[in-house]
């Protein structure tokens, strides 16, 4: 459609007016990412959740995804990269009723910043995870990371990559993650409806979203603009409720499995384990210790 | 758990015999810490394993986190919560903290870093004595920034300088780092902890105008900007980036300029009201001996011994070590003959002070390279020697 076909539509006031930061749009990202619509889903979703904003607190690494925090007008922490999640815990940590969500990437989230990663997991932190796996560092311009696959051409893998790429929900399953989630960022509304699920979910939440980037990505690997990386995800991807996520690592050709993979109820969070040494320690002292 | 959002200082009035770890660790519970996020490493982890005692007791938490870049992360995160936090570790850890300590500076996040040195480089001499991150201190992070760091020299010291290292980390909105060194941390001496009330706290200014019209690093007049924290309604916002009064990233010269001398500058213009220095028979001292941490305790032996023997010697002790003395190290070197710096390194601190003398006076290092302190009988001799 051309832009007369559409007609200027003029509007005072935007749906997410007062989720976003006065002043800070247009955001950074290029035509044909995925973000924008990453983060209009997290703004639906908190709102749908029904916790006060005033309780939310969004926690980013460093990269095109760790910019989205400072976007959202909650209390917004950017901090270095790979480590969002220990800040986030630290901070977490100082009041129960603060819900936590880290919004990051791929990189930043599963190389730098892996060992949080599967610590936070182990540990059952009361945070939500939602990483933007665009399969490569994108803001510093393509290089390949720990979520390529095997033959994905990138700046630092001229002659493709040929290393295994992790399994995200696999990795955080294995650790002790208690909810784990995978769609595209075409599925926005199943997107919504597992953030909303991952935000509600007393502990580890990981929901991985497989984001399109044209920009460094999809033109040197056949998929040139951002809605053709959509299509791929359209034609490829196959829900698969429950299944082991053992079986949903992502090659370069092949189904994209989808989905709601874990979501455990019953197991202690970081923080039930933090009050329970509270009252432990306040018992010994009364004895004397 | 609104009943604990208060950080409520930990005071175990009485007289103790005890080691610095352990002071500093009281030191830190008396002036409100409630947060200890750390990774074991010698000689510091005394510090951490007190904490996971007494931290739960007050409803605070103590975490042991997967390693030192976590530690660090998850005691700014807390800070923006609220809680007065605090981290302890030695050289190797320090150095895997950096890049947070300057996320610390840039977000001016209040919180606090024990060091306790030990011999370097690397992995060095992890159980003996070292006071060589001294200049890591200072310049380790990347940037152009200023940072408080103090240094103990007796275990009462190091509980003291914990609630002045809290103090002035909320005054100034930023990381202070507390150097001690193994042989302080390790040794044990008289503690006397006072009553609560005769503890002064610091707690970093609130602001008090309207969310709506909140702008997070405005600074007042004393360059340091009102801290709202989390879950006020103010949506605090940081970023490591260059960045406005509002907190945007704005990723030009002009606004790095302002920020960065504002950053400066608030530490620089209070330097008068942030050092403490010990003097020590300075009025007829011909010689000085200027030292630190556990270097100092041998440092004042040498100045009686050399006093007996008829040498005009004086002491001035650093328990500031950044920022730097400049002017009193000046001023001295105008009148005595030649200035003295006892260091467990190959000369972290001489070279400050030849900076600061600027060739009036004669400036001699000697140096211990860690695992040894100098003895009062060598420092005399050495003197002796050098002023021949």
């Amino acid at each position: 459609m051309t832009e007369e076909e559409i007609g200027l539509i003029e509007a005072e006031e935007h749906p997410l007016d007062g989720y976003l930061r006065k002043g800070r749009i247009p955001h950074i990202w290029c035509p044909g990412c995925s973000l924008g619509s990453v983060t209009t889903v997290i703004i639906e979703a908190i709102k749908e959740s029904g916790i006060d904003p005033k309780n939310i607190s969004v926690i980013s690494g460093i990269g095109c995804t760790g910019r989205t925090a400072g976007y959202l007008n909650f209390d917004s922490f950017h901090t270095t990269h790979g480590r969002a999640i220990p800040f986030a815990i630290g901070l977490g940590l100082t009041d129960p009723n603060r819900k936590i969500i880290i919004i990051s990437g791929d990189g930043d989230l599963a190389s730098i910043g892996g060992n949080h990663l599967i610590h936070a997991a182990r540990r059952n932190a009361d945070i939500t995870v939602i990483c933007v796996n665009n399969f490569q560092y994108g803001m510093t311009g393509g290089q390949v990371g720990p979520t390529s696959y095997k033959g994905q051409v990138q700046t630092t893998a001229p002659y493709g990559n040929m290393e295994e790429p992790f399994n995200l929900p696999e990795l955080v399953k294995s650790c002790g993650a208690t909810y784990v989630a995978r769609w595209t960022a075409l599925d926005v509304r199943r997107v919504k409806e597992s953030f909303v699920e991952a935000i509600n979910h007393k502990g580890f939440s990981f929901v991985e979203v497989l984001g399109s980037c044209p920009t460094t990505y999809g033109r040197r690997n056949q998929l040139r603009e951002g809605i053709a990386i959509l299509e791929n995800f359209k034609e490829r991807a196959v829900i698969e409720h429950g299944i082991d996520t053992e079986k949903v690592a992502i090659s370069k050709e092949g189904p994209i499995i989808v989905g709601k993979f874990v979501d455990i109820h019953d197991k202690p969070t970081l923080t039930d384990n933090m009050l329970s040494i509270q009252r432990m320690s306040t018992a010994s002292k009364d004895k004397g210790a | 758990m609104s009943d604990n959002k208060e950080n409520t200082p930990m005071v175990n009035t009485g007289e103790y015999f005890t080691s610095g770890n352990l002071a500093v660790a009281e030191g830190s519970l008396a002036a409100g810490c409630k947060f200890f996020g750390g990774y074991p490493i010698t000689p510091s982890s005394e510090v951490a394993e007190h904490m996971s005692i007494k931290l739960p007791q007050i409803k605070g938490h103590f975490v042991q986190f997967e390693d030192e870049i976590a530690s660090i992360a998850s005691i700014l995160g807390a800070s923006w919560g609220g809680w007065k936090s605090m981290t302890a570790t030695s050289g190797p850890g320090y150095s895997l903290m950096l890049e947070n300590i300057g996320l610390g500076i840039m977000t001016e996040t209040p919180c606090v870093i024990v060091n306790v040195q030990r011999g370097g480089p690397s992995t060095g001499l992890p159980t003996l004595v070292g006071q060589q991150d001294i200049q890591q201190a200072r310049w380790g992070s990347h940037g152009d920034y200023e940072i408080i760091a103090l240094s103990p020299n007796s275990v009462q010291e190091c509980f003291d300088l914990a609630i002045a290292a809290f103090n002035l980390a909320e005054e100034y909105r930023v990381p202070v780092t507390i150097l001690m060194d193994e042989t302080i941390g390790h040794m044990s001496e008289k503690l006397v902890i006072p009553d609560k009330e005769e503890i002064e706290i610091v707690n970093r200014k609130k602001p008090t105008d309207e969310a709506k019209d909140h702008l997070p690093y405005k600074a007042d007049e004393d360059l340091i900007p009102p801290m709202a924290v989390a879950g006020e309604g103010y949506n605090v916002i940081t970023t490591g980036l260059t960045h406005d009064e509002r907190g945007y990233p704005v990723l030009d010269a002009d606004t790095q300029k302002v920020l960065i001398t504002r950053l400066l500058d608030k530490i620089r213009k209070n330097k008068d009201k942030i050092i403490k220095l010990e003097e020590y028979m300075l009025d007829d001292a011909e010689f000085v001996i200027i030292s630190f941490g556990i270097s100092s305790r041998a440092a004042k032996g040498a100045v009686n011994l050399a006093r007996k023997k008829g040498l005009k010697a004086g002491y001035l002790r650093l328990i500031t070590i950044w920022p730097f003395p400049d002017e009193k190290i000046a001023q001295l070197s105008e009148k005595v003959k030649a200035i003295f710096i006892t260091e467990i390194n190959s000369g972290q601190v001489t070279r400050e002070v030849q900076r600061a003398v600027e060739g009036k006076s004669k400036v001699h290092g000697l140096f211990k390279l860690g695992g040894a302190i100098h003895t009062p009988t060598e420092i005399v001799e050495e003197i002796e020697r050098r002023i021949k």
